[in-house]
């Protein structure tokens, strides 16, 4: 088959919602496409772990301790998922973590932001959990199978998430007034920055006509940015807090809400490695992973010498 | 790069008499790290009660280009399927 039939072919199997397997032909540029998207996700769950890390020694309670613990947990497991399904493209595990040692790789920008105290941690639970939720739910409709199944997997997991940070941002918005300012103050530094998780607006983003068409995404950044707005507002309110964003307000007519814009500078700002803490994950980063290069020489090691003990009776028999 | 480890498929039994159905893979020195690394990633919330890991590499997977000719045999032999048959009304449990 020529390939201008094979591209018509696998157009059409994803026009009739026939899932793309690792084995099937597809375009380079989907292949390549999907290995960028799914290991920037992994990289970001990976990266994820570290600002919210941060916190696991101080949460206020054993309770808050073991959740933070098992949420974090499960981040970790999100970035192996993903790994793994970029792996069935062909990409290498190796070469995908040394993209993001060397700061190649691109990440979620979110995480370039600072945990200052507890309250953050139910913001980011919270809001960002709740943007990633936004984005993953329509990814497991997406037309890569490992992708689509990774993303089941993960959106399993993910509402526990969301639902301990709300659980923390309810405590403090309950209790004492200097509580409930901390909240609001972890909302006001959070809001903004996750609306930016979706990404730029459609008319300035340049890879979302051919994800659509592949069905690699099904919705627009300003569409899930606009659904993640209204079902947040109203949770907002429920804490007795606001969001940082004065043209906020509730359009009738389109039955959504309007919003104000976003500051596209800092966006880019922190895409390009000028965030809060860009510099910090990096280093974070690969600390763990020269720091943890003695356990794994010593579990190849280790794993080799298992095998040869395998063997050994063998020889010995041989030998006799 | 040098000392990658092995991928393994890891599939869960996710209750007695149900199959073992694939769920993903990873990365492990050897067979015995394959099931402790599934255990911690794969069934963190009772997904499972058994596990059954396999080097990736031992797996042959059928050409998704050969499927025509590997399955279009059994597609006009609709004389395999209850339904070809015409069984008159009043004959019941059949
Ligand atoms: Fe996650
Ligand atoms: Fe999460």
């Amino acid at each position: 088959m020529t390939s201008l039939n094979l591209e018509a072919l696998f157009q059409s199997k994803i026009d009739e919602e026939t899932k793309i397997e690792p084995k099937d032909w597809m375009p380079d540029a989907y292949r390549k496409t999907l290995i960028r998207q799914i290991s920037q996700h992994a990289h970001s769950e990976i990266v994820g772990m570290l600002p919210e890390g941060n916190w696991i020694t101080r949460a206020p309670s054993l309770r808050r301790k073991l959740i933070l613990l098992a949420k974090v947990q499960d981040e970790a497991g999100h970035g192996l998922y993903l790994y793994s399904a970029a792996e069935t493209l062909g990409a290498n595990r190796d070469d995908l973590v040394q993209q993001l040692l060397s700061g190649k790789a691109k990440y979620s920008s979110i995480f370039n932001y600072p945990t200052l105290n507890w309250a953050d941690i139910g913001a980011i639970g919270w809001l960002v959990d709740g943007a990633a939720i936004m984005n993953q739910v329509m990814l497991t409709r997406t037309s890569y199978g490992p992708y689509a199944r990774a993303m089941v997997r993960i959106c399993k997991e993910e509402s526990f998430h969301q639902r301990q940070g709300y659980e923390i941002m309810i405590a403090m918005a309950k209790g004492s007034p200097e509580q409930k300012a901390m909240a609001q103050d972890a909302i006001n530094r959070w809001w903004w920055p996750s609306l930016m998780m979706f990404g730029p607006k459609d008319a300035e983003s340049s890879h979302s006509d051919q994800a659509l068409k592949w069905k690699i995404k099904r919705k627009t950044n300003d569409e899930l940015r606009q659904q993640f707005v209204d079902v947040t507002v109203p949770q907002a309110e429920y804490l007795g807090l606001t969001v940082p964003d004065p043209d906020l307000r509730w359009n009738e007519e389109k039955g959504s809400y309007d919003f104000g814009e976003i500051d596209w500078e800092e966006f880019w700002s922190v895409v390009k490695g000028n965030g809060p803490c860009n510099k910090q994950r990096l280093q974070a980063r690969n600390k763990a992973y020269e720091d943890g290069a003695w356990v794994r020489e010593a579990a190849s090691a280790h794993a080799a010498k298992k095998e040869q003990r395998k063997l050994e009776p063998q020889l010995a028999t041989k030998a006799a | 790069m040098k000392n990658e480890w092995p991928l393994w498929e890891i599939f869960i039994r996710s209750k007695s008499g149900l199959s073992h159905k694939h769920v993903g893979s990873l990365h492990a020195t050897d067979a015995e790290m394959a099931l402790e690394n599934a255990r911690d990633l794969y069934t963190r919330r009772n997904e499972g009660v058994s596990l059954w890991v396999v080097e990736s590499k031992h797996i042959t997977a059928s050409d998704p280009n050969d499927s025509d000719p590997l399955f279009e045999p059994a597609k006009d032999k609709i004389y395999r399927h209850p339904t070809f048959y015409n069984v008159p009304d009043e004959v019941t449990h059949m």
